[in-house]
């Protein structure tokens, strides 16, 4: 069987990998591009480990085929920071001791993100149903929270600098 | 003289028996003697067991000195989570 | 919202300890770059896939693999006849038996066999065309069943340890355990309540979000190097020896991040065969196990039935207490049901007392420890029932427990021994009873339950190296695998002795080849024991400055002190020297400085925590939903605060889990139908509130800075906290856990009459 040449936009870069045409979207960027942050927790799209953001969507990247990224634009966790700084959401879940294991970090941060490029300014309870995709065994979800309310606190009044795609 | 605690697992060498007394002047001596008067009770042992002596828990035992102690108390191996 | 109470005794001024700083290892955590071991890969790396049983009970008659290893891109298979049996197995006992199935499969997706091909797709078709031939047998999956006079056996030939061998015939049961302190008809006679009542938990899983995963490097002269996700390498590297039949100076591990363990890393599952898969193949071979392989096929945690039976005075005193206790073990034998008895009344002093516990055998995975393994099922029993007295004498629940609660000398129950040492049982009692939570008024349908657990800790070797840089930095390895920010708390350790910033202090994990055998992390063991091993050899590295100082001021050693990182002259004959100057010199001064730590470390003492939960139940769906939560958790001292809060919250977190909604389902076949996260249901965020802790720090005098083991205890309280918060909001008590809509409704409706 001959491998699909898919070319799409990763982070704001052009990029290019070659897949099997059933191949899902997560393996392709963990084997095929070496980004290993998004994660294989379960494989069915129940625990958000491997959230992505595919143009402009949060999704679970186990559960899309790789052929999809073709000529899309995806977001991953290797993309939040920029040349000037963290992601203000990576720099709440260092501060706020957001993570034990960090397994599923990778995942809540672009749930998150997703979550504040769409509603700025959260209540708890948004927060929390935002990442209820997520799962998280070491945390009990308590300092992730208080974290992304910190984050959207700050981004509010500190637009993030430096260049964004 | 010590008083010896077996537990229910050592039972089996010593005709349901589980508080002995005994003198002793270390961990080594007090199995040696055990073992003279019940024969195979050192080989059970091998497998692993924790001591609590006179009340502090000792996981890993098997050379210790005895001075001073009155109670010794056969625990199985410790596991943690 | 999170409060620190310390012990008006022992309020102690560290410049480090009790901080928060930002781990080291936290950029590469929120940046994608660690490395996690299925993030691992090697050049001509190949994948390995297991193929497992489909069945709980059956015989193998035959395993035929020349099919599949006649398929494309197949470099090796392997089966049992690859394993033989060692003599004696390393750690867990019958692991190189449950590890691949010989000649009986025991559970359904125990493995069978494994295939290594270049692609994971080759492998997965590969696997398909390894025949394996099956004489399927009844299966015994529940405890009952087990423990039937007609049972069928899983073992044909366990004889029940603790029994009289002489008598007994072999049966499921793989130990009866048996304690007595006084004279227990005595105790309840004395009694004005007796209750009995019996309680079931369900097996469950410990839920970490990575699969297991490792990658082995086998290479021609005899040596693999593995790379692993794992609680303790130095554990995989004797226990994949042992397996294999091998020194353990031919396998050199290496810690990858992990991901979650809770205790069920503490074990090995791929690691020796894909060691032989690689040295086959002549490649490194690289496995992962999918959601469904960690669910049916590693260790979940025991499901119980226990009788408890307790009686008390008007009073309050318990006079009596005498428990029944039977533990799942899985397929092969573990100490799941001692471990119950020695937790079922550790909390309170009572003195009639009657434990016996068993171990059962099923066709079951094997239990291994789940973050205070058996203690909370053994809780939930008693903790209810004193939830009972205390209510029908009209005492606070708290009040009830003060009342009777453990002190330091008190002897500990069960084949445990040992006396209390200073402990913190009574301070996270008052914590909670002082709390604003406990006042607030609660609405119809919602109700407030309080409980509290013990857990023992344990202590165990740990060695840590520390090596100072020329330019007065400090690298602190050691080897305890960081499953929660551990290794934070060790920089903070050695910044506290040593005297300089923990920033310029670097903590790793070394592999079994770089720094001394450590441990498992497991027992809540790691800033205990390994903080010992690190402030030892932090000690050792202050003398060997010290003494550097007085060579280079030409003086005595005792005229030299270390204050605050440098080195002061005790007469002011010389201007303080730091660090940096003194590294600087090293080479003139004697050479490098570096120092070790290690030790068997013991005096570890016990953890307790107190917990208070406020829910709602609607009474249409049965759904509870939790409204406050405050735990009270005495941490001796608290090294970071921010990761002991992040313990008790996780622990917390994983109790109510436990007693709303998981349980392994398994059907009559004895095959699990929920071996995913949709329907093996773990609590999401939008489940919870804020999780409020106390911490208590009563400190540990056994360790430099007071540290209590702070990481299994939080799970102890939860299931009882809850059960005792329902029948607190509608009058029901609930003792089958989990406590799902189901179960909440149908006991609803059986107390209105309804059906």
């Amino acid at each position: 069987m001959s491998r699909l040449h898919i070319e799409c936009e990763i982070n704001g870069e052009d990029a290019e990998f070659l897949c099997d045409t059933d191949e899902s979207l997560l393996d392709a960027l963990r084997d095929e591009v070496g980004l290993t942050g998004a994660k294989e927790g379960c494989g069915t799209g129940d625990c958000g480990a491997c959230s992505i953001i595919l143009n402009g969507n949060l999704i679970c990247a186990c559960l899309a085929f790789a052929p999809e990224a073709q000529g899309s634009v995806i977001e991953t966790v290797e993309g939040m920071a920029n040349e000037e700084q963290l992601h203000p959401l990576q720099t709440a879940f260092l501060e706020h001791a957001a993570l034990q294991c960090g397994i599923c970090t990778p995942g809540f941060l672009i749930a998150s993100k997703s979550l504040l490029e769409r509603n700025p300014d959260p209540t708890e309870t948004e927060v929390r149903y935002a990442i209820a995709g997520n799962l998280c065994r070491c945390t009990g979800y308590d300092k992730i929270v208080r974290a992304i309310l910190v984050a959207a606190k700050e981004m509010k009044q500190n637009p993030m600098k430096g260049a964004k795609s | 003289m010590i008083k010896v605690l077996l537990g229910s697992n050592l039972k089996n060498f010593t005709n349901g028996v589980e508080e002995i007394e005994l003198e002793a002047s270390s961990v080594k001596s007090l199995i040696t003697e055990m073992d003279r008067r019940y024969p195979g009770i050192a080989d059970a042992l091998e497998s692993g067991f924790a001591l609590a002596i006179d009340g502090e828990v000792i996981a890993n035992p098997g050379y210790e000195k005895l001075a001073d102690v009155s109670e010794v108390r056969f625990l199985s191996p410790l596991q943690g989570g | 919202m999170s409060v620190v109470t310390k012990e008006n005794s022992a309020k102690q001024s560290y410049k480090y300890v009790g901080t928060r700083p930002v781990r080291h290892d936290g950029l590469e955590k929120v940046n994608g770059k660690a490395r996690f071991a299925a993030d691992i890969t090697k050049p001509r790396m190949i994948h390995g896939l297991v193929l497992r049983s489909p069945h709980a009970h059956a015989k193998i008659l035959s395993i035929d693999t020349t099919e599949a290893e006649a398929m494309p891109g197949v470099k090796a298979v392997v089966s049992a006849s690859d394993f033989p049996l060692p003599k004696k197995d390393e750690g867990f006992p019958h692991r190189s038996k449950n590890l691949i199935a010989r000649d009986k499969v025991r559970y359904e997706g125990q493995a069978v066999a494994a295939v290594a091909a270049t692609t994971r797709r080759q492998a997965r078709e590969a696997a398909a065309k390894i025949i394996v031939n099956y004489q399927e047998l009844p299966n015994v999956m529940t405890i009952d069943e087990a423990m039937a006079e007609d049972a069928t056996l899983v073992h044909e030939n366990l004889i029940t340890k603790g029994s009289d061998s002489k008598t007994a015939k072999p049966s499921n049961i793989a130990e009866r355990d048996f304690y007595e302190r006084g004279d227990i008809d005595v105790g309840f006679a004395e009694a004005d309540f007796v209750y009995e009542h019996e309680f079931t938990t369900e097996s469950l899983h410990q839920g970490y979000i990575e699969p297991h995963a490792c990658l082995a490097d086998t290479g021609k002269d005899g040596r693999s190097e593995i790379w692993c996700s794992s609680q303790g390498h130095f554990m995989v590297r004797s226990a994949t020896a042992n397996m294999l039949g091998w020194e353990t100076s031919r396998i050199k591990v290496v810690p990858a991040e992990i991901g979650g363990g809770f205790g069920g890393k503490t074990t090995i599952y791929l690691e020796p065969l894909a060691v032989k898969l690689s040295e086959k193949a002549d490649r490194p071979v690289k496995m992962v196990m999918s959601r469904d392989e960690v669910f049916k096929a590693t260790g979940p945690t025991a499901g119980t039935k226990i009788r408890v039976k307790i009686g008390a005075k008007k009073s309050g005193e318990i006079t009596a207490g005498k428990a029944w206790l039977a533990y799942q073990s899985g397929a092969f034998p573990g100490p799941w049901g001692m471990v119950g008895g020695w937790c079922v009344f550790a909390c309170y002093n009572i003195p009639n007392v009657q434990i016996e516990a068993f171990e059962i055998i099923l066709n079951r995975p094997v239990s291994i420890p789940y973050r205070a393994p058996s203690a909370p099922m053994a809780a939930y029993p008693t903790e209810t029932v004193l939830d009972q007295i205390a209510k029908e004498i009209d005492m606070d629940p708290i009040d009830l427990r003060l009342l009777n609660a453990v002190k330091e000398g008190d002897v500990q129950l069960g084949d445990f021994g040992g006396k209390y040492p200073r402990i913190g049982i009574k301070e996270t009692l008052e914590a909670i009873k002082n709390h604003p939570n406990y006042k607030i008024p609660l609405a119809p349908n919602q109700g407030r339950g309080i409980a509290t657990g013990y857990w023992f800790n344990i202590a165990e070797s740990s060695s840590a190296t520390i090596n100072l840089s020329e330019d007065g930095r400090a690298v602190v390895m050691t080897g305890s695998p960081d499953i929660g920010g551990s290794r934070v708390s060790m920089a903070i350790m050695a910044a506290e002795v040593i005297g300089i910033d923990v920033k310029l202090i670097q903590p790793v994990v070394g592999d079994t080849e770089t720094v001394g055998f450590t441990d498992v992390t497991e027992g809540s063991r790691a800033t205990y024991a390994t903080g010992i091993a690190v402030v030892n050899a932090a000690k050792k590295i202050v003398s060997k400055l010290r003494e550097r100082a007085s060579i280079m001021w030409e003086c005595n050693l005792e005229d030299v002190e270390w204050v605050d990182g440098r080195a002061i002259h005790k007469d002011g004959k010389e201007s303080p020297m730091s660090i940096t100057e003194i590294t600087a010199k090293a080479k003139k001064t004697g050479g490098p400085l570096n120092a070790i730590g290690s030790l068997e470390t013991k005096g570890q003492g016990p953890a307790f925590s107190t917990q208070l939960c406020d829910l709602e139940v609607d009474p249409e769906t049965g759904k509870v939903t939790i409204l406050r939560y405050t735990t009270a958790q005495d941490a001796g001292t608290a090294i970071h605060p921010s990761y002991v809060e992040g313990q008790m919250q996780g622990g917390v977190v994983q109790g109510i889990g436990m007693a709303l909604n998981e349980e392994y389902i398994y059907n009559q076949k004895g095959i699990l139908e929920n071996p995913g996260f949709l329907d093996y249901r773990m609590p999401v965020a939008s489940d919870l509130p804020m999780i409020d802790t106390v911490i208590v720090e009563v400190p540990n005098p056994k360790h430099p800075y007071g540290v209590r083991g702070v990481g299994e205890v939080g799970i102890v309280p939860p299931l009882a906290a809850v059960a005792n918060a329902i029948h607190d909001a509608i009058g029901v008590r609930l003792r089958e856990a989990p406590m799902s809509p189901v179960k909440v409704l149908k006991a609803l409706n059986q107390k209105n009459g309804k059906n």
